[in-house]
């Protein structure tokens, strides 16, 4: 014991000494849970690419821990699953931080049920309202009181938490006005819980991410949403999400850099692969989102190298915006 | 009530062993049953989890793959964050707990601190990472760092050192004290050559449960930032230039292995989950191993002390 006692004692007289330490070129990276799988992807390629020279960290705070953090200059991308807010906006404003918004997939939300459910294949978006506005709540109970051709059975639903950017992108597609919700419905932030939850109850509905349900998909079944503009009714999949036909449940996934971080060669470096459609298409397919066509990474690449700051969503969430429309889209900062 | 008479005796005797019989069976059951809960959810970890672990899990980064995927970075850094928990917690720990029994005078003042910390050893852990993250992360900038996740580890321990510290010494006969005095020993003395070696098994159970709960906590480290992904290991502590030892490695960033479980077993794929249960399987070991450890000197202090 009384040897051990002069280590602490070394810590403490080392400290001071802390900045002194040169450490490597590094890229730090935040956000969103959901952003993550893709991150982590191009993170694991960058560094098998630069040991030694450049290293990336990349953690899990959520969207809007994330957006804290960049808004501070903790770190030089934010990963978000939904646009910058007004509210974290102005935090960023009174750091004189300022950031290029970049699309860097897809993810489609998916609508599941039970596989024993046999009456639900095609949904409209005016009947995922009706479940899940707000007014519904203790209200509707009973899938026929949504389509009197359905069966009089309890509806049980289930659907991501609150700080989820899923849930404020549902919400904002769905009842259309962003975080408006029922809440009596069993929320997760754990997807595979909420997986669980609908495999296991005839009477189920649910909605997450994509890649959740194909991983699932001999446990549950999807339904289709009837697309607002065709009326067509189209299923969950990655090749209706790219191209448009998948609507209003596809939704982009963003990284958000802060220029001055550019002037770093990691930081540059780390941005410049990400964006490589050759590259990037791949990975983001095989963790299980929707890659953007090729002309949208071109667009982001020309955006990064204007470094044209601010946001195309000063307004929140935008639903069934195409892509191309996005990154042309005037910014405001 | 009913007038016991002689000849109920036997009758009394009868029913006071069939309510002993109960409870013993009851005590029995109980104890079978939370037995075979935590045997049954062990081996369930274990059976999914084993047969992934091999050099390349132990060896490898995490990556998108899950074939490919391992935890180097995570075990590294839970051996790093509890090696500063543990060297922080433990001299702190037993000098307060000293202080606290032998030396502090009876006073409000020492009243108030113990009340304290026996309540602080109950302060659920994520208000620790809270306090860490003012204190040490955004007031002193010390970064988002294995010596800040050490330190918050370490404050969250710290009581349980400290009270079973305590326990042990009070537990000392009081003859031993008067015994050393007598012998002309002072109070450094017979402190340090008496008490200290004779509570010591007390003291390591303390830190035995001190660093079990240390290395599965997970809520203060997510609340200071440690990060998910890592690629790197932190700078080695053991350096070919003098003066051969460095400390750079405090200030790296890490990640720990409760924090990649938790991510792997938020996948969507099952892959991941059985990768989680792996890394669970290698927490457990690193528990049982430090335990061990622990139990090994305890076992030796009692031998010297016979």
């Amino acid at each position: 014991m009384v040897r051990k006692s002069a280590f602490p004692l070394a810590v403490l007289l080392l400290a001071p000494g802390a900045a002194a330490f040169a450490q490597p070129d590094t890229v730090r990276i935040d956000g969103s849970s959901t952003v993550y799988p893709i991150t982590e992807a191009v993170a694991e390629e960058f560094q098998i690419e630069h040991r030694g020279t450049y290293r990336v960290t990349v953690g899990i705070s959520g969207t809007g821990g994330g957006f804290k953090k960049f808004c501070r200059g903790d770190i030089d991308i934010a990963d978000a699953s939904r646009p910058i807010k007004e509210s974290e906006r102005k935090a960023c404003a009174e750091k004189g931080i300022t950031y290029i918004e970049l699309p860097v997939a897809l993810d489609a939300l998916a609508v599941v049920v039970n596989p024993a459910n046999d009456w639900i294949s095609c949904t409209t978006v005016a009947q995922l309202r009706a479940i899940w506005e707000p007014a519904a709540q203790e209200k509707i109970l009973r899938w026929n009181q949504i389509d009197p051709a359905w069966p009089d059975r309890p509806l049980r639903l289930f659907g991501p938490g609150t700080d989820s950017g899923t849930y404020d992108y549902f919400t904002a597609a769905v009842v259309g006005e962003e975080g408006a919700s029922r809440g009596d419905f069993t929320a997760s932030e754990d997807d595979n819980v909420l997986v669980q939850g609908v495999a296991n109850d005839p009477g189920a509905l649910g909605y997450f991410g994509f890649a959740y349900y194909i991983e699932n998909r001999d446990k549950l079944k999807s339904v289709s949403i009837r697309n607002p503009e065709t009326g067509e009714c189209v299923e969950p999949s990655v090749e209706n999400a790219r191209t448009g036909r998948y609507q209003p449940l596809s939704r982009p996934l963003f990284l958000y850099v802060n220029p001055d971080s550019l002037d770093r060669p990691a930081v540059a470096t780390f941005v410049d692969m990400y964006l490589d459609p050759g590259f990037v298409t791949e990975l983001v397919t095989e963790v299980g989102y929707v890659p953007l066509p090729e002309k949208a990474y071109r667009l982001a690449r020309e955006k990064l190298a204007a470094r044209r700051t601010g946001t195309a969503f000063a307004g929140g969430s935008q639903v069934g915006l195409s892509i191309e429309d996005l990154i042309a889209a005037e910014t405001v900062d | 009530m009913a007038e016991i008479r002689p000849l109920d005796t036997p009758r009394l005797i009868a029913g006071a062993r069939r309510r002993d019989l109960l409870f013993a069976g009851i005590g029995l059951a109980v104890l079978f049953l939370a037995t075979a809960i935590l045997l049954a959810l062990i081996l369930d970890l274990v059976l999914t989890g084993a047969p992934h672990i091999d050099r390349d899990f132990l060896a490898n980064y995490p990556s998108r793959r899950a074939s490919r995927a391992g935890i180097l970075p995570a075990w590294v850094g839970t051996s790093l964050v509890m090696l500063v928990t543990a060297a922080l917690a433990v001299p702190f720990g037993i000098a307060a707990g000293l202080y606290l029994e032998e030396y502090a005078p009876r006073s409000w003042l020492t009243d108030l601190i113990e009340i304290n910390i026996t309540n602080l050893a109950g302060v659920p852990s994520i208000i620790y990472g809270l306090l860490a993250l003012g204190v040490f992360v955004y007031t002193f900038r010390l970064g988002e760092t294995i010596l800040v996740a050490g330190m918050v580890l370490a404050l969250l321990v710290l009581p349980v050192i400290i009270v079973a510290t305590r326990e042990a010494l009070r537990s000392i006969p009081g003859e031993v004290r008067e015994a050393a005095f007598a012998l002309g020993a002072d109070k450094w003395q017979t402190v340090s050559m008496y008490l200290l070696p004779a509570a010591r098994p007390g003291i390591l159970t303390g830190i035995i449960v001190a660093l079990a709960r240390a290395i599965g906590e997970t809520a203060p480290l997510v609340t200071i930032g440690a990060l998910t992904f890592i690629a790197f290991l932190p700078p080695s502590p053991i350096t070919d230039t003098p003066p051969y030892v460095s400390f750079e490695w405090l200030w790296s960033p890490f990640t720990v292995l409760p924090i990649q479980m938790f991510n792997w077993i938020s996948r969507p794929q099952a892959a991941f989950h059985e990768l989680a249960a792996a890394a669970g399987v290698v927490l457990l070991l690193m528990t049982l191993a430090m335990n061990g450890l622990a139990i090994y000197i305890r076992y030796r202090a009692r031998r010297l002390m016979r």
